[in-house]
């Protein structure tokens, strides 16, 4: 895969990242380079092994189902930049945009 | 032209734990807002997400009650998008090993069985919640259900009619009550449903572009919804006009659909796999356990109230459609109640009483033992059915047995001759008009004296008894 000028704009517009035309045309060919790096690795043999989607080989860490105290709402909500009736308040956005 | 429809649907479960599925924050999204919240599910960089065993659990018992395959191997994955219920950027969910697939449920759809295939059944993590203010100047979020344990389980496009999509939910809302995963409260958004609905020309192998339908908040919205998208769609085609691949809400008040013209690239989601949890081995041995959990499933206890106890098939389906019903239907005829008798008043008199007081099978005032003892001295002739009903009512009322009451209350039938004589002597004296006409071949006059007789007992009198008395006193005039 080659990345191009528009591959990057799009990226960084799904990022929600602003560009000026010399930073695109600085990360085109680096993030080239890293693709031709791991590109590398598709050349192994690799017949038989399974994806790895970890460098761990540890699997199924988990915790018991038990309650643990919650942050107080007011620590909760510092950090946000505007509050209201203790909720975050955001600029309006349009509904329906999320959900899980 | 004719045309088919073809509907897939998309159903999110809220997982039944006590916690949230990767911190210890209470899993209540009804509290105060923002009041179960951490560092965890508010994103704060340097946190490090743990799995809820439990969670993991109950996702693997849906799966399995589903009749999926279960992977032994499944991961999580990271889906990208920024929405500001989503405090992480990114939602954990699981993308290409998801917990089961290849599973399906059955419906009965005008008497015969129908399979409706499950493509997958995967875990995830809920957003917050939104509130848009009316005049549209700002967003208020809540993220106390920012983290909640979700399953989503995804149909293949198998399903022909709004109605099947119905029956279909109302199948997967009974599976998932019987295995305890879920409140399955759509009204407050444990089970929440989304839709995709194309139209074909019958024949065709190909799918017209299909349309997502969202914000429908109750099974018979998600039918109205898809019911209003067929007729748009097949308008179009008629017409020529294109069916344009889209998100469309439905709106209750004009009980329509109505585009939502979401932006194409918001539906690139660049997942990849969550580096900060590991991989889920389930074992044969942790999976057997699991299985072993599943409690008798509402198609199995539909068939088993038919061959076992006889009842009907219609029968067998409304008590078993909620297991809170068939539990106490069961507790009625373990008390040895007869199955048809006992089925009879708590699909129609129980259940009536509990709507009308917004109750569930599990908070029934009636004792399921009462009931069935209401049913025995119903069946000895005790009392008459009409007494029944009364009795009823005030076994409601007072939690006292049948016996408790029909004792206070004297409600015991008349059923003995001795006593019953003097009054249809008298009722036979005094009516001389009905005698003659039944005498004359008029059936319904006896109705009259039967009812003369029941009047001066205050309805307390065997009305099989006092017929055939009745008939015996005229023709022995």
């Amino acid at each position: 895969m080659k990345i191009t000028d528009e591959t990057v704009s799009h990226v960084a517009k799904l990022a929600r990242l602003w560009l000026d035309p010399q930073e695109l045309a600085q990360l085109v060919p680096q993030l080239n380079d890293i693709l031709e790096y791991a590109a590398q690795l598709q050349r192994v043999s690799l017949d038989g092994v399974e994806p790895t989607s970890h460098p761990f080989h540890e699997v199924n860490v988990v915790r018991p189902d038990v309650v643990r105290e919650s942050l107080a709402r007011e620590e909760a909500l510092r950090n946000a930049p505007d509050q209201d009736q203790g909720m975050v308040r955001v600029p309006a956005v349009l509904e329906g945009g999320g959900g899980a | 032209m004719n045309y088919e429809t073809i509907i897939g649907l998309e159903v999110h479960v809220e997982l039944k734990t006590d916690t949230k599925i990767f911190c210890g924050c209470r899993n209540d999204s009804k509290s105060e807002p923002n009041t179960n919240v951490c560092p965890i599910c508010l994103g704060h960089p340097g946190t490090l997400p743990v799995l809820n065993e439990r969670a993991l659990e109950l996702a693997v018992k849906a799966a399995l009650a589903l009749n999926c395959k279960i992977n032994q191997r499944s991961k999580f994955d990271r889906k990208n998008y920024f929405y500001p219920d989503l405090p992480k950027g990114y939602q954990i969910s699981q993308y290409d090993k998801p917990i089961g697939e290849h599973g399906y449920i059955e419906i009965e759809v005008n008497g015969e069985t129908k399979r409706i295939g499950i493509t997958r059944l995967h875990l995830e993590e809920d957003a917050g919640k939104s509130m848009h203010a009316a005049d549209g100047s700002h967003t208020l979020v809540d993220y106390n259900r920012t983290g909640v344990p979700l399953i989503e389980i995804v149909s293949e496009p198998d399903i022909r009619s709004p109605e099947e999509a119905r029956l279909y939910l109302e199948a997967l809302k009974s599976i998932m009550e019987y295995c305890d995963v879920s409140d399955c409260k759509m009204e407050e958004g444990s089970l929440r449903c989304d839709a995709n609905i194309s139209l074909r020309p019958v024949g065709a192998s190909e799918f017209g572009n299909k349309v997502e339908l969202k914000n429908m908040n109750s099974f018979r919205f998600v039918q109205r919804a898809l019911e209003y998208e067929v007729e748009r769609q097949r308008e179009r085609y008629e017409n020529g006009e294109p069916v344009i691949q889209e998100t469309r809400r439905f709106d209750e008040a004009t009980q329509t659909t109505v585009s939502m013209r979401t932006k194409e690239e918001a539906h690139d989601y660049r997942y990849f796999p969550e580096p900060d949890l590991v991989d889920l081995d389930i074992d044969d041995a942790w999976l057997e356990r699991i299985r072993a959990s599943l409690p008798e499933l509402p198609s199995a206890k539909r068939r088993r109230y038919m061959e076992e106890l006889g009842l009907p098939s219609y029968d067998a389906g409304v008590l078993t459609s909620d297991p809170k019903m068939a539990a106490y239907y069961e507790a009625v005829i373990a008390a040895g109640a007869d199955a048809k008798q006992a089925s009879n008043w708590v699909m129609s008199d129980v259940s009536g009483a509990l709507n009308a007081q917004g109750k569930s099978f599990a908070e029934c005032p009636l004792k399921p033992e009462h009931l069935a003892g209401l049913i025995g001295e119903m069946a000895s002739g005790k009392i008459s059915s009409k007494q029944a009903r009364e009795v009823f009512k005030l076994m409601w009322e007072t939690g006292k047995s049948a016996a408790e009451i029909i004792k206070e209350k004297g409600f015991e039938q008349i059923s003995d001759p001795a006593q019953l004589q003097p009054i249809i002597d008298e009722v036979v004296a005094n009516n001389s008009k009905s005698v003659a006409d039944f005498k004359g071949g008029k059936e319904r006059a006896l109705a009259a004296l039967v009812g003369q007789v029941m009047k001066a007992t205050r309805g307390k009198a065997n009305p099989t008894l006092v017929n055939e008395m009745l008939i015996e006193k005229i023709n022995s005039l």
